[in-house]
């Protein structure tokens, strides 16, 4: 600051008739005294508390808005909860305490961008928010395009971005230092669905063979790709597969090329109006296979239980989020999120939620807002089960920066709610096979 | 027997297509004027067909008209406030001032109804027909019929009747038109009028069927422009042909090749028969 004080100085009295040199000689101690000014003010008491920036970029607006605001709103919780002391979270690291302890209890600022689910749009915003909004690190960025574009920059940059839960592969694994992932991936999404598949024979359950549904950008091609090699691994055949955009007005043609097929179980990989269409033509046309299983996203969107819970009763979805019983942690989270929006917490703001929340543990053990220190944090993360919030094995990061202790539920349509259903533990609902759809 | 079932959903979609796209076509042969905001005007339709259930809990019927009424009133409004004005300035004005009312409306619509997607409850006219085994959903099939019937209204409003005959002699030769005693600004005041009131129909139908959010004007604005340009502008049986043709080949191709393809299919047709036929089907050259 106060060094670009003095250049202004400088340039202004350039035009008038003060002679070059003479307007350095009288700058120059201006320019010092205001930088010197700068450092005392910054040495102050007010270092103590000087937030730590968190840039975020989601769809606030455009066709995944729901999911970006639904997922705005549990980050604004995250924050809270690390912000103000929260002793009735304990088991959550960070709760308990106000800020970030090692930074002098430094609160969490949080600067919201939206990228409406445009990837060139998250790649300036990226940018934006490391070169003038100076953030500390990022987290984003839904759509797994998105992620993919936003995290290059950080990546040239050199600043740390989690990557709160998009799904592709090919979002880690570039070789890149300053990427890390807290979610499941597109392989250990297949790898759960096949698991699930032969618990499902060994009960007598119909699969001879499944159909693919996939949306055409970064997320729905990837995971498609891996549950169809999964598929091939575990010899159950892929009767079709279809790729759409997930734009698309009309898929009635695409329902009758499921009907067709007459697999045993669809596994839909879409957003949200699509995911919408889809239930809605399926009923229309009149085809209702054994078993929809919908790979979370816009399932797991606010919008979708109240646009077709009445004609999807039965359908699947995968979730690492449970609220869990009263009294329990993820309960009270919930209520938290609940009283603030008016919705249960669903699967996909919650991944975002644990990922931030890994993110404070690693700035607060990083002691300080370089990035350097940060990454060297993230790397050494360790966080157990029981200081989770998801229904993960742990989080700690590979190489890659990939959380290799990330794991899924599966999860079951009935009445207005999801309950869990797989894999069989307590306190988990029955699993009802084949769905009954609209035939209730 | 499937591919009769992919031409009947084709036909359905395209009649819709034919109703939102007639309007556009209306105020492109009334006035020369392109209306960007029309893709809007389908989506304030859907939201007006949505408070009316929510509110008065209204059935199809009543939305349709409800949703008819106030958006021809939008349209008289957005005539006599924005478009009166800018039309004497110069050809980049009209385009950006509708630009521009488009990005006001849609982002307005965010405001008070935020980014969610919403649907009306299945309970209104939800059931499928079997015809011979053809599935015809009755949501589509109602707004594909009342659709093709109000394109046709439009077109013997325009060409049967003495208000018809009066709205095309202004389009054919303002000033004549004022020597004959037409008041020109009352004529195109009511072609806004008309043309947004088929608009706010043709979404409230499609309420009926899917679902929406505010965003969705956006990709509804571009088939209209390719209907219209495929049909003719300026031609209303060009529009209900072109809409028909273009929902049929997007039902046709996206069963046939698959649906990332159709789009593809689509716009190659569109070009293709542009360079042969560059006032479209029915325009005249």
């Amino acid at each position: 600051m106060g060094y670009s004080d003095g250049r202004c100085v400088l340039s202004s009295k350039n035009n008038s008739s003060v002679g070059r040199i003479d307007v350095r000689i009288l700058s120059l101690p201006r320019a010092l005294l205001a930088g010197a000014l700068a450092i005392l003010a910054s040495m102050g008491p007010a270092t103590a508390v000087d937030p730590v920036k968190i840039g975020i970029l989601w769809p606030l607006t455009g066709n995944a808005a729901a999911a970006g605001q639904a997922s705005k709103a549990a980050a604004e919780i995250a924050a809270e909860i690390v912000n103000n002391k929260h002793p009735e979270l304990s088991n959550i690291p960070l709760a308990a305490t106000e800020g970030l302890p090692n930074l002098g209890g430094a609160k969490l600022e949080l600067v919201f961008v939206d990228h409406q689910g445009v990837p060139a749009t998250a790649q300036q915003l990226a940018t934006r928010l490391i070169t003038q909004d100076k953030v500390h690190a990022l987290i984003g960025a839904y759509q797994s395009s998105c992620s993919f574009t936003a995290t290059a920059v950080a990546e040239r940059y050199g600043i740390p971005f989690m990557v709160g839960e998009s799904a592709a592969l090919n979002i880690t694994g570039r070789g890149f230092k300053w990427v890390f992932r807290g979610t499941p991936i597109a392989s250990d999404y297949a790898a759960t669905y096949m698991r699930f598949f032969n618990d499902m024979k060994k009960q007598g359950n119909r699969i001879e063979s499944i159909a693919v549904v996939n949306e055409n950008t970064d997320y729905g091609t990837s995971v498609a790709e891996q549950i169809e090699a999964a598929a091939k691994k575990n010899s159950i055949p892929v009767a079709i597969r279809i790729p759409y955009s997930a734009s698309s007005t009309d898929v009635s043609a695409q329902v009758l090329q499921l009907k067709e097929k007459n697999a045993d179980v669809v596994i839909f990989i879409s957003y949200t109006s699509d995911s919408i269409l889809y239930m809605k033509s399926m009923k229309d046309l009149d085809y209702l296979p054994p078993m929809v299983i919908g790979d979370d996203t816009g399932f797991s969107d606010p919008s979708f239980i109240p646009a077709v819970a009445d004609i999807a009763q039965g359908a699947m979805n995968r979730s690492a989020w449970d609220i869990g019983q009263p009294g329990s942690t993820t309960y009270k989270i919930n209520d938290m999120y609940k009283s603030k929006t008016g919705r249960d917490l669903d699967d996909t703001s919650a991944r975002n939620m644990q990922s931030f929340l890994a993110l404070a543990d690693a700035l607060n053990r990083a002691g300080s807002t370089d990035p350097e220190r940060i990454r060297d944090a993230l790397s050494k993360t360790d966080l157990k089960p029981e200081q989770l919030m998801m229904g993960y094995n742990g989080v700690k990061f590979d190489e890659t920066g990939q959380n290799f202790l990330a794991s899924t539920y599966l999860i079951q349509l009935e009445g207005n709610k999801y309950r869990l259903v797989w894999p069989d533990r307590a306190g988990s609902a029955k699993l009802v096979w084949p769905m009954k759809g609209w035939k209730h | 027997m499937l591919l009769v079932q992919v031409i009947v959903g084709g036909l359905l979609l395209g009649a819709i297509y034919a109703l939102f796209s007639s309007g556009l076509t209306l105020i492109w042969g009334m006035m020369n004027f392109i209306n960007f905001a029309h893709g809007e005007f389908v989506m304030l339709g859907m939201y007006v067909a949505l408070l009316v259930v929510v509110w008065l809990g209204g059935g199809p019927g009543m939305f349709g008209f409800v949703a008819a009424c106030a958006l021809f009133a939008l349209g008289v409004a957005v005539y006599l406030l924005l478009i009166r004005h800018v039309a004497r300035g110069p050809m980049l004005a009209q385009i950006l001032s509708t630009f521009g009312l488009a990005l006001l409306l849609r982002y307005t619509a965010f405001w008070i109804f935020s980014a969610n997607f919403v649907s009306l409850p299945q309970t209104y006219l939800s059931g499928t027909i079997n015809i011979a085994g053809i599935l015809m959903p009755v949501p589509q099939l109602v707004a594909g019929i009342v659709a093709a019937a109000l394109t046709i209204g439009l077109h013997m409003l325009l060409t049967r009747t003495t208000i018809g005959s009066q709205l095309l002699a202004v389009a054919e030769d303002r000033a004549a038109a004022m020597l004959m005693g037409i008041r020109p600004d009352r004529m195109q005041a009511l072609a806004w009028g008309l043309a947004a009131g088929s608009a706010g129909i043709a979404g409230a139908l499609m309420a009926i069927a899917y679902p929406w959010s505010p965003s969705v004007g956006e990709t509804f604005g571009l088939t209209a422009f390719v209907v219209v340009a495929l049909g003719g502008f300026g031609s209303v049986p060009g529009a209900m042909y072109a809409g028909l043709m273009i929902g049929l080949i997007q039902a046709g191709s996206a069963y046939l090749f698959g649906p990332i393809y159709k789009d593809i299919i689509v716009y190659g047709l569109f070009v293709a028969l542009l360079w042969l036929r560059p006032q479209g089907l029915m325009g005249r050259a």
